[in-house]
């Protein structure tokens, strides 16, 4: 396997999207209090733009880009994190979870207390374990020839 | 304090692959840690459960409008087993789990598998409760499939495709309560279902929990994954998958559900006797047959999770008690025999009965343990499994369910049958086979078995205060049945 | 009501995919069409008519709008369902690598 990837085209146009796509759902996690979308559905984007470099260019341009020890770091982390802010309100608060930070104006970016930062906690959770899992999943391939043995 | 057996397991978990980085040891002392500091907790929660039932408002939010953790006296039974064969199991995985590649990973799972079965006792929410069982279920699937050899694969995704469709029936379950009722918390949702919902809508609701609930626990017309599964996964998951992650996610779950919120009545009562019965008899034929020291155990785990549904589903004080003291046992003893299993597995490399002989003069503390843990299940006097075995009897002769009482008797006759040709096979017979040349298992397995003989020698000979310190809070909160409401909503 | 049924007849083909083909990737399909089915079921337990998505902005006003809990409840069955499938999925590649084949019929090597 000498080229890498797919073709020209797609490895220009992904150049320009990828950025585009990755700044995308890091605006999804952090407007995630004030409109739809959140941690989850923000951290399902963040992993597609890397994903979307694995499809254009292969799993060596994307792998050196978020390492798979690294995006392993990164989940735990974001498991960490959202432990912790848990702790905090067990600490600061008195209740599990409780919120001790302050809410801030309805409708502003840094409003509504804790929730913002569990969003970011579980965008990291969410990207780096998705990533992950889709490079754990791309190291499969099954030869043609052996396709037909199948039956139904 | 309830919230702090579900922070443990689960910042270990998260913790683990990061610190096991550094250095692996550190991964191992820190999920070690976190088995004895949750072993501590558990048992101290029998003196925090002196005051009354608890309620803990996870964030502030009161119930109904929050989700709540409740503590009576059948979640402090199913923390206390849970964490200690937990701790055990962790303590044995010090050395049985060096063989792995990818050791801290092991560790994640396990302390993720904690953190579900701690959750699930602990829960009042029945959202809450599904969302841990199936943290549960995913890291035992993952377990089950740890050593990627052809035959755990294969175990893994029979056990992966009845755990989906036992999942899928237990949400569209809370699919209706949800529909017929708008809440969650369960306490609320045993409230409401008394006042205005079609009786018929909670029957379907019940057979769907049934058939879920049977599945995860593996009772008789339900059972064919667990044959498979506790085999193949490795031994100290195979304590915790017969010890308590059958009883947690699927007893418990049960009995929660149709006590506590449906209200237990003579036909629950009648069909948990029936597959009690069945469980019971059909479990210890098919168990009669093997030759695979642990697929026999797994076949016995069926059989004597029998005798707990039918103790429970008695209805009588006496045979709940019975049921849940059968529980408790029952975790020790088969715990302890899937362990032996694991370091005879270990030091000879063969499960096969037929091929193991003599290990009485090599391993002698694999040996002697597994006598005890033998001579319990069999229900030999004074070890705890006899008593727990007589007071079922005793309860079904007084219920007068002659049939279920003589079945318990004749299984326990056979079970001993069972168990004295495995200690003749694997211990006492002498002849130069291949089991030549073991060397007894390494110190924290002994140490772990060692625990666990001498908490089974303890509860059959101090099986007094152990039902009154355990057994008693947890029947008397089965009795309550739908009072659940009124003590959680009631309480501070 | 026919919607419930609909969405129950969906579930039932999921389960019939996911318990009777041969096939591994097919069963896994099977349990996506089953999770589907149980997604929109809540989903549809929570919808009111003519209602509005739950969602507060400044400049809207909302008089009625659909029950927002079943959808979160949603997100975290997605969740599960992301793991359940994902774990499913690397298994059967496992089971390929050592059987070579996905049809269960030729996975046997437990009952022999």
């Amino acid at each position: 396997m000498k080229e890498q990837g797919m073709s020209l085209i797609v490895k220009r146009v992904t150049k320009i999207t990828v950025s585009l796509i990755f700044l995308f759902g890091v605006y999804i996690v952090l407007h995630g209090h004030i409109s739809p979308g959140g941690g989850f559905a923000g951290g399902v984007i963040i992993a597609l733009s890397f994903i979307h470099l694995v499809l254009a260019f292969g799993k060596e341009t994307a792998l050196k880009r978020l390492s798979e020890a690294a995006a392993s770091v990164i989940e735990s982390l974001g498991g960490l994190f959202f432990w912790g802010i848990g702790l905090l309100g067990l600490f600061a608060g008195g209740v599990f979870f409780i919120n001790v930070l302050p809410k801030g104006r309805p409708f502003d970016l840094f409003s509504s207390g804790s929730i913002l930062l569990s969003n970011v906690a579980i965008a990291m959770k969410v990207g780096a374990g998705l990533f992950a899992i889709f490079i754990a999943m791309a190291v499969l391939r099954i030869p043609v020839d052996e396709g037909d043995k199948q039956k139904r | 304090m309830l919230p702090i057996f579900v922070i443990i397991p689960l910042g270990s978990a998260f913790l683990v692959p990061l610190v096991s980085r550094i250095r692996l040891s550190i991964g191992r002392v820190l999920s070690l840690c976190s088995g004895a500091a949750l072993l501590f907790f558990s048992v101290s929660s029998i003196w925090w459960l002196k005051g009354g039932v608890k309620m803990y408002a996870v964030g502030g939010w009161r119930p109904p409008f929050g989700i709540c953790m409740a503590l009576d006296g059948l979640t402090v039974l199913m923390l206390v087993v849970v964490n200690i064969i937990g701790f055990a199991s962790l303590l044995y995985s010090l050395d049985y789990a060096k063989r792995y590649t990818s050791e801290s990973l092991y560790y994640t799972l396990f302390c993720l598998l904690l953190a579900g079965l701690n959750g699930v006792a602990i829960s009042g929410d029945l959202f809450n409760l599904f969302v841990f069982l199936e943290i549960t279920s995913i890291a035992s699937y993952a377990l089950v499939a740890f050593g990627v050899e052809a035959e755990e694969l294969e175990a893994s995704f029979k056990y992966l495709v009845l755990g989906a469709v036992a999942s899928a029936l237990i949400l569209l379950g809370i699919g209706m309560f949800l529909g017929a009722v708008s809440t969650l918390n369960m306490a609320d949702i045993s409230r409401s279902l008394v006042i205005s919902v079609s009786p018929k809508l909670v029957l379907y609701s019940a057979a769907l929990f049934m058939a879920g609930f049977s599945i995860k626990a593996g009772f008789v017309p339900f059972h064919a994954w667990l044959p498979d599964a506790h085999p193949s996964a490795p031994a100290p998951m195979s304590a915790m998958l017969s010890g308590v992650v059958i009883k947690t996610i699927g007893i418990y779950a049960l009995l929660r559900v149709i006590f506590s919120i449906i209200g237990f009545n003579a036909a629950f009562s009648e069909i948990f006797i029936w597959m009690g019965i069945l469980s019971m008899a059909i479990g210890v034929l098919l168990a009669i047959g093997q030759w695979d020291f642990k697929r026999l155990l797994a076949y016995h785990s069926v059989s004597q999770v029998g005798y707990v549904i039918f103790g429970i589903g008695l209805g009588t004080p006496l045979g709940i008690i019975g049921g849940l003291f059968h529980l408790f046992n029952h975790s020790l003893f088969k715990s302890l025999l899937f362990l032996n299993a694991g370091s005879i597995e270990y030091s000879t490399g063969y499960r096969q009965l037929d091929k193991l002989d003599g290990l009485d003069e090599a391993m002698p503390v694999t040996s002697r343990t597994s006598l005890v843990a033998s001579l319990s299940i069999a229900g030999i006097p004074p070890f705890c499994g006899f008593w727990s075995k007589l007071i079922i009897i005793i309860a079904a002769i007084q219920a007068h369910r002659y049939a279920g009482a003589v079945t318990c008797i004749l299984v326990s006759v056979v079970t001993l049958a069972s168990f004295l040709k495995v200690q003749k096979y694997a211990f006492i017979r002498k002849l130069k086979g291949a089991a030549q040349g073991a060397k007894e298992a390494p110190l924290f397995m002994k140490l772990s078995m060692l625990l666990l003989a001498f908490l089974c020698i303890m509860a059959g000979l101090f099986f007094i205060p152990v039902l009154n310190a355990l057994i008693k809070p947890a029947a008397e909160a089965l009795l309550a049945g739908k009072d659940y409401a009124n003590l959680i909503l009631g309480a501070p | 009501m026919s919607l419930y049924i609909l969405c129950l007849i969906l579930f039932s083909i999921g389960v019939y995919c996911l318990l009777v083909k041969k096939n591994l990737v097919k069963k896994i399909v099977g349990l996506g069409i089953m999770d589907y089915a149980l997604n929109l079921f809540f989903i549809l337990l929570g919808y009111r008519w003519n209602s509005d998505a739950p969602i507060m902005d400044k400049n809207i006003v909302i008089t009625s709008f659909v029950d927002p809990l079943p959808q979160a409840l949603i997100l975290t069955s997605i969740v599960i369902g992301l793991g359940v499938t994902a774990l499913m999925v690397a298994i059967a590649v496992r089971i390929y690598e050592k059987y070579k084949t996905f049809n269960i019929d030729e996975i046997r090597r437990l009952r022999e």
